[in-house]
């Protein structure tokens, strides 16, 4: 997928974000680029404060404004520019084009309307469809996310429904308008876990079936695992170490992925042949004074004195993958294989 | 039957519960007497000490609600609990405010754990306050300072505030102040699941060095299935408010018997994305019945699963 | 990524990663000058404050002293607001007069929230019966309006100024009872308030050392708009006749007065009447200003 040609469905360049606060300017997003195919799905890794949703968020127009700015860079969606369209052509944009779910289904549907009318909405609003159309395509959309009884839960309010059926209205209320690109922003984060390997599987099999782009942004490492083409690895709001999935996990190249690797302990492993969890040291940037160079430079034991200084530019890892991209100015499988040979 | 549950020949458990249930009265207008929602209904277990027993389960399962009855925070409507011998429902509430001294809880969300108005340095020197009133200030100041240096957090941010902290730090202060007074039993409810990945491990290697400097035992109540079989000797798993299987950790994660301890774990994303491909593929176990659970059955030494209804 | 020190290296980095709470003092001070109201609002209460206190020192005349040839005059270079029925001077009367209203705010709220705090902390803290038979008290009390139920035990305490602060205290203190008692309860559902619990905290020290000081703000916010509400009630009790007795000033007693002079001296009701609306107002930005400061959603 990664590899397809023609032009890329979305290509984000040098976006920057900031915020103004009370503690001064907070630099949310520090200039990322990327591109996404159609098709293809991205997994965005990252913790609080890596910019992972807020640099979403930003290129919608979701972002409140003050205290949020953009303050420069263009994210080119099918060839346009979304931060210099008009909010009106935005809104066309959003909810049409670019369908979104976000982490809480509990307040992001309105409790006081039916579910009907909540998924009616974009669609009357976007595809201009009349009632008796808009309400038939309400059903199919139930259908599609296997709500079973669709016809009937239709005039449901939101509390009628349970957490991981929420969820699936959110989705197809993301998908209503055959969107282009789906965003998942911790979509199934606050689910039980058999209830996220329900939504997982739902997601897996409309991709099948409808062909969009994805951009699934999670903290957690499993999840992408699974759903992934293209892994990217978000720290204070720069973009670490992107990559075929596979790629990612067999062969990182900064730190800061191995690191996340490293720590999550594993479900085959027995009790006897464990071994202490690897754990990254410190805590993440305060965002009001991230350190100079590379940000994630204080936690790691890698970091070489240009990193404490300079940014390192994310380029191609030296004998990685064809598009594993890297910031790094370390060496990291040559490191690891010095601490193998003692 | 009941007896039987600690594991193996085990000293004498740290902490006993048997029958342990928690209702909930529902508010009914007028007429409809006695509506009650189980939230716990007959849990029976032991924690040797220094072990660790991990309680999973899904939200609504009841697991946070054991957690603050073993504590006596919110006491069980049945059943008992004993610390170290005493039943705890018989004490007095002022003795049972000077139990506190042995049993600690570190709760979930360190952001919300803290007191906003009360530096770290004095929230976590109440425990001597309260419980070593006999004490003189500086020797109250270096005994903090001395449990700041033992969870990672230099002594000269006493006088800080908890907003001037970040969530693992935040989390260290309250574990701080849980080992103050060198209790035996510590009940964990859920204390990674608001934190970061990356700081995730740090507090789990923590709880881990501590219990073995200070002989703790854990309660380890979590979602995380990975961590809990990492950190915990044995595993209870809960649904709709009972254990439907206990067991030894490893027996329990490669020889899971009861069907929603299998639906369970096959659930858990994996970090590799072959596996992970190849689990999504496969059709996932279907939820079982609606019933309620039975009664526990010990199918091999040490793992008990529920009976079927 | 060390592998394996017992004690992690997180010593020495402090990152105040997310700010939630109440920062320090200075950042308080900082948020409230970044708002004009309340900065004029501040103003207002400091000069009326040191207007009260140096009365003796700034006003220009005895309050109480009459000059017959000063009788309803107009202002004037020796008497800049001019002078009363029985010729006493305006200013000195505004000046004496911000004692009985300012002390008539204080007072009273002081006694309002030094009675309702604690009996909304009982309520909330102890909830049940005890809760159920404080908050219908207080409910009907606070079914009765405000201005009426002082003005009611003002007549039924008798005429004097102590009488009219006691009758509005106590008046108030309803509002103080239902205040406190909410921001018990919602403090009390904090996790924080469990953890108290957790380590062995005696109910009382619970409600004292951690949730009192959670509440503080709002208390104190409540009883900054509370003080004008008081400056009101004064000044409608002495308009009645129920507050400061004559001779000596009260900014209310000088409108009741004045009231009867409306034509042939208005400026005897013109500067009571602009006193009590900068007290009032000064008070209420103040407040405000105040919430907006200390509210913990204000900043982000």
């Amino acid at each position: 997928m990664t590899g397809s040609v023609g032009p890329p469905l979305l290509d984000v360049r040098d976006l920057r974000v900031a915020f103004d606060t009370e503690g001064g300017v907070v630099h949310a997003v520090n200039g990322i680029s990327y591109t996404l195919h159609e098709g293809e799905t991205l997994g965005v890794v990252g913790e609080s404060g890596s910019g992972k949703s807020v640099h979403v968020l930003a290129m919608l127009g979701l972002i409140p404004r003050p205290p949020g700015r953009i303050v420069g860079g263009q994210v080119l969606f099918r060839g346009r520019d979304l931060l210099a369209l008009p909010e009106r052509h935005l809104r066309r944009v959003r909810g049409a084009e670019i369908g979104f779910v976000f982490q809480d289904p509990m307040s992001s549907l309105n409790p006081g309307m039916t579910v009907a009318a909540q998924i009616i909405e974009p669609l009357r609003i976007h595809l201009g469809l009349d009632r008796r159309a808009a309400r038939a395509r309400a059903r199919d959309l139930l259908d599609l996310v296997r709500i079973p009884d669709a016809a009937a839960r239709l005039d449901q309010y939101p509390h009628e429904f349970s957490g991981g059926q929420r969820q699936r209205v959110m989705i197809a209320i993301g998908l209503a308008c055959r969107p282009k690109l789906l965003i998942a922003d911790e979509a199934t984060t606050a689910l039980d876990v058999t209830v996220q390997a329900e939504i997982i599987a739902l997601v897996q099999e409309l991709k099948r079936e409808l062909g969009m782009a994805i951009i699934w942004i999670t903290h957690d490492l499993g999840v992408v695992a699974g759903l992934s083409d293209t892994v990217q690895v978000m720290y204070a709001g720069r973009i670490l170490e992107r990559g075929p999935v596979d790629d990612i996990f067999r062969d990182p190249r900064n730190a800061y992925t191995l690191g996340l690797l490293r720590s999550l302990p594993d479900l085959s492993r027995g009790r006897a042949g464990r071994r202490r969890l690897q754990q990254i040291d410190g805590s993440p940037p305060d965002m009001h004074h991230p350190p100079p160079g590379d940000p994630f430079a204080p936690r790691n034991t890698y970091a070489t004195p240009r990193c404490r200084t300079e940014m390192p530019p994310l380029i191609q890892a030296p004998g990685a993958a064809p598009g594993h991209l890297v910031a790094a100015w370390y060496d990291l499988p040559a490191r690891l294989a010095e601490e193998r040979a003692p | 039957m009941t007896a039987r549950l600690s594991l193996g020949a085990t000293p004498r458990p740290v902490i006993s519960v048997r029958h342990l249930s928690k209702a909930y009265p529902l508010r009914v207008w007028w007429g409809g007497r006695g509506h009650v929602f189980q939230a716990v209904r007959d849990v029976s277990f032991d924690i040797a000490p220094g072990e660790t027993l991990g309680l999973v389960g899904e939200s609504g399962s009841g697991k946070s609600t054991i957690g603050r009855a073993v504590t006596m925070l919110n006491p069980p409507t049945a059943g008992t609990v004993a610390f170290e011998g005493t039943d705890l429902a018989t004490l007095t509430p002022q003795a049972m405010r000077r139990m506190r001294s042995r049993i600690q809880t570190v709760f979930q969300d360190p952001y919300a754990a803290l007191n906003p108005r009360m530096s770290v340095g004095a929230y976590v020197a109440e425990a001597f306050r309260l419980h070593r009133p006999e004490m003189a200030a500086q020797d109250r100041r270096d005994a903090v300072a001395q449990l700041f240096g033992r969870v990672g957090l230099d002594p000269v941010f006493m006088v800080r505030y908890p907003h001037q902290f970040s969530g693992g730090q935040r989390q260290r202060i309250c574990i701080a102040r849980a080992i103050a007074l060198k209790p035996s039993f510590i009940v964990a409810d859920e204390p990674i699941a608001a934190l970061d990945v990356s700081i995730q491990a740090q507090v789990v290697n923590l709880l881990q060095d501590l219990q073995a400097d200070l002989g703790l035992s854990y309660l380890f109540i979590s979602h995380d299935l990975r961590m809990v079989r990492y950190l915990c000797h044995r595993v209870a798993v809960l649904w709709r408010g009972r254990i439907v299987e206990l067991a030894e950790s490893d027996r329990l994660y490669d020889d899971p018997r009861h069907p929603y301890t299998r639906r369970l774990l096959a659930a858990v994303p994996l970090p590799d994305p072959a596996a992970e491909r190849a689990r999504l593929a496969a059709a996932a176990p279907a939820p079982h019945g609606a019933g309620l659970p039975g009664d526990l059955v010990e199918v091999a030494p040490g793992h008990w699963v529920a009976a079927e209804d | 990524m060390s592998t394996g020190t017992p004690v992690t290296g997180a010593a020495g980095i402090a990152a105040p990663a997310r700010i939630r709470e109440p920062g320090s003092l200075a950042a308080f001070w900082r948020r409230l000058c970044a708002r004009p109201g309340a900065v004029i609002g501040l103003a207002i209460v400091v000069a009326v404050v040191g207007m009260a206190a140096l009365a003796d020192v700034i006003a220009p005349y005895d309050p109480t002293a009459t000059d017959w040839g000063a009788v309803r005059a107009a202002p004037s270079l020796a008497h800049p607001f001019g002078g009363d029925e029985v010729g006493r001077d305006v200013l000195s009367r505004i000046i004496y007069g911000a004692r009985a209203s300012l002390g008539a705010g204080l007072v009273s709220v002081g006694l309002a929230v030094a009675l309702g705090l604690p009996i909304g902390l009982v309520a909330g803290y102890a909830g049940g019966w005890v809760d159920g038979a404080i908050m219908r008290l207080t409910d009907a009390l606070l079914a009765i309006p405000f201005l009426i139920l002082a003005i009611a035990l003002a007549a039924f305490l008798g005429p004097s100024l102590t009488n009219a602060m006691l009758a509005i205290g106590l008046s108030a203190t309803s509002i103080f009872v239902r205040l406190t008692r909410a921001q018990v309860r919602a403090v009390a559902a904090e996790e924080f308030v469990e953890a108290a619990r957790a380590v062995g905290n005696p109910p009382w020290r619970i409600a004292l050392v951690h949730i009192l000081p959670n509440i503080v703000p709002a208390i104190l916010v409540q009883a900054t708009l509370t003080i004008a509400a008081a400056i009101i009630a004064e000044a409608s009790l002495s308009f009645l006749g129920l507050g400061q007795q004559p001779p000596e000033p009260s900014w209310g007693a000088m409108l009741n007065v004045a009231k009867n002079f409306m034509e042939q001296a208005p400026w005897m009701a013109i500067w009571p009447g602009v006193s009590i609306f900068l007290a009032v107002l000064a008070f209420n930005l103040l407040g405000d200003g105040l919430r907006d400061a200390l509210d913990p959603r204000q900043r982000t």
